[in-house]
């Protein structure tokens, strides 16, 4: 499904990603960790098509084409999907109408009839019904006024809504009480299949209880520094970033 | 010697159009309103037309409508078929209307059908030939002429316009949609539209003032409206102009409001070359409030002033303004919003807020909030932006899989919708959006989104 290769990048002429592997096949799921500034959020945006950062070396292999030629709209319709780790307040514009249009673009790339307005409002109240959303969320702007929670929660929302093929979540569990991370869990189990892809970005271990992944990657200063089973996530936890500094001082001191 | 001065001034084409009106109206006209042109003639003269080199008029620069050389407008009032009007923006709205071409009443395109008979709504010209008294206390006692040319040129000249009366305690449901259209295309005029709108007190209207152009033309509407709000009425006027790309458009509209009367003003401005708008209100009577809304949507090199100045006058008023603009191209604009608090205004409460929008490096805006208090238990604030489309917010929507351009048009259209969304009419308000998805480069596609 995705394959990256060797990825650098940088932002602001510093370079944030220093060569980067991973390979997702179709129907896993995989959790990025790492401590804070170790390049998870940059590898996510960079997967979702941010034009701000630089790509210095490496590829970005998605189903066969080079996803780093394609613009972030088509990254979508392609079926890739970043719930963000700070979702955009955009003023005017309410969920419905910005949601409506997004689903239609990518119904339209598929070569499917565009939804009208009755389907789409069954369809997202069955979905908000899913994610226990308040339904007057959907009348709102977009984004705008929601709590932290709220937020996260309609990344998600939007997620079961554009079924996508790999869906990219930064970071969504930060913040989030238990009941809600069991929400956001509920939510991308019910899309888990043998055709979609997961790359769960997170800095605990916590929601890996509930998303169970298939492997755990351990990113440190812009590259994968180890990678292994569910397990890996409880050992981090238990020991902590610090554990890893300690390591990779260790091996660059040998 | 003299003579050479008056040239440079530019007043002299004007100084003969009034000549030839007083001609005209010799014997027509009521002593009182003969006097007060006079006057208003001689305070233009000795004016001139203001320069940047004025503090009001700094950055808007009139020196071409000084040396274009305008003739009065001919009078045809019946020169256009009704047909004609459909499908242009604000043209045809559905309600009773008064008609004007080229300045001039049109009794064949107007039509009151649906008015009920309290409120009076007819040609100013009609008026000050049948029944002046009517209008004597009102008209030109609000829009000071002392220190304004072109409202001393507009009172010099006065000829036509509307007049609307509301009697005490009605409320008229329907708007009323004063409809001014020039049918300008290679001859150079000049019109000067005056309106008089007297709500009497407890009673509500809707008014619609709109001035549209039909051809490319090269035109000059110099239009004042004032508007006398008596005690606990309420109004809402909408003034759209939609005059052709090469129109000078300087308008005035003085707003007098009486004790716990309501008014809501929204102005759009898409058309013209060089447009001003003043919207001047005094809340003189406590407990009044007043909502100043207005939208520019320019390009090219069209430049739009908006200037507001809003006076408290009395205690326990409120105000709030939303002016939005939005530019591209080469378009420029200025925002001026002053607001003055008389002494003893206590408990003024005002809210002032402009936000631009710049869709291209070259488009220019100079906004300027000015507040001048004079009383000491007020609370006053005021904003003013000037941004770019938020790239955070284009990421956001593409990522979702909506396209650039769709995403840019999304976000310019819902920038515009919360001041557009203020307009109570519907009519009015599906104009405007109407007329906004036809702007907007991927238009159709925000329509189909909403």
């Amino acid at each position: 499904m995705l394959e990256i290769k060797n990825l650098h990048v940088k932002a602001d002429g510093k370079e944030i990603l220093r060569g980067v592997d991973l390979k997702v096949n179709a129907g896993e799921v995989h959790s990025i960790m790492g401590p804070n500034g170790s390049g998870k959020s940059t590898l996510a945006q960079v997967i979702a098509g941010r034009e701000s950062y630089e790509i210095t070396d490496g590829e970005v292999i998605y189903q066969g084409k080079d996803l780093l030629e394609m613009a972030p709209e088509d990254r979508a319709r392609q079926g890739i999907f970043l719930a963000f780790q700070y979702p955009v307040e955009i003023p005017g514009v309410s969920n419905t109408y910005f949601l409506k249009a997004a689903l239609n673009a990518l119904r339209k790339e598929r070569g499917e009839e565009e939804v009208d307005a009755m389907d789409f409002l069954a369809l997202i109240k069955e979905k908000m019904k899913l994610l226990g959303m308040d339904e007057t969320l959907i009348s709102r702007p977009v984004n705008e006024g929601f709590s932290g929670g709220e937020k996260k929660r309609n990344e998600i929302f939007q997620m079961v809504v554009l079924e996508p093929k790999l869906a990219i979540l930064d970071e969504t569990d930060s913040g989030l009480d238990i009941d809600a991370l069991k929400i956001v869990a509920a939510g991308v189990n019910s899309l888990r299949s043998p055709e979609r892809s997961f790359i769960v970005v997170t800095h605990y271990q916590r929601m890996l209880n509930y998303i169970v992944p298939d492997a755990v990657h351990v990113l440190y200063e812009g590259r994968i520094v180890k990678s292994g089973g569910k397990e890996l996530a409880l050992e981090l936890e238990e020991k902590g970033y610090t554990w890893l500094e300690d390591k990779t001082a260790a091996a660059v001191n040998s | 010697m003299i003579e050479a001065t008056q040239t440079k001034k530019g007043t002299d084409p004007y100084l003969s159009s009034f000549a030839q009106l007083q001609k005209e109206l010799e014997g027509k006209q009521p002593p009182w309103l003969q006097q007060i042109r006079k006057a208003a003639i001689s305070r233009f003269s000795d004016l001139g037309f203001p320069t940047s080199r004025q503090e009001e008029w700094k950055y808007t620069e009139v020196a071409p409508i000084r040396r274009t050389l305008f003739r009065p407008a001919a009078y045809e009032p019946n020169g256009l078929p009704t047909e004609r009007l459909t499908g242009l923006t604000f043209a045809n709205l559905q309600c009773p209307r008064l008609v004007f071409l080229n300045g001039h009443y049109s009794a064949e395109l107007s039509s009151l059908k649906g008015l009920p008979e309290t409120v009076q709504v007819k040609s100013l010209a009609e008026v000050l030939e049948q029944n002046p008294d009517l209008v004597k206390p009102h008209l030109t006692q609000h829009a000071q002429y002392e220190d304004h040319p072109f409202v001393a040129l507009n009172t010099a000249l006065i000829q036509d316009g509307a007049l609307v009366h509301v009697s005490k305690g009605e409320v008229i449901q329907e708007p009323i949609h004063l409809l001014f259209l020039s049918t300008a295309a290679e001859e150079v005029v000049a019109v000067h539209p005056r309106n008089l709108i007297l709500v009497d007190s407890n009673s509500q209207v809707t008014i619609v003032e709109s001035y549209i152009g039909l051809h490319k033309g090269v035109y000059f509407t110099n239009s004042v409206t004032e508007i006398v709000v008596a005690e606990n009425a309420v109004v809402d006027h909408y003034k759209l102009h939609q005059e052709s790309r090469k129109a000078f458009h300087i308008d005035t509209l003085q707003v007098h409001q009486d004790r716990s009367s309501s008014v809501r003003t929204f102005n759009a401005t898409l058309g013209g070359e060089l447009t001003r708008n003043e919207v001047n209100v005094v809340l003189d009577g406590e407990g009044a409030e007043c909502n100043l809304n207005g939208l520019y949507l320019i390009s090219g090199t069209q430049h739009v002033d908006n200037h507001t100045r809003l006076e408290h006058a009395k205690p326990h008023c409120d105000s709030r303004e939303m002016y939005k603009g939005i530019l591209d191209e080469k378009a420029t604009g200025v925002f001026h919003g002053r607001i003055v608090v008389r002494p003893g205004a206590q408990k003024t409460d005002s809210k002032q807020t402009n936000n631009n929008l710049l869709l291209s490096d070259d488009a220019l805006i100079n906004t300027k909030p000015q507040l001048e208090i004079y009383a000491n238990d007020v609370k006053c604030t005021h904003g003013a932006t000037i941004g770019q489309l938020d790239p955070e917010a284009l990421f956001y929507l593409r990522t979702r899989g909506i396209d650039r351009t769709t995403a840019r048009s999304l976000l310019i259209y819902a920038f515009a919708s919360q001041v557009v969304n203020r307009i109570k009419v519907d009519l009015v308000r599906t104009e405007l959006d109407d007329y906004l998805f036809s702007w907007l480069p991927a238009g159709h596609l925000v329509r189909e989104a909403i």
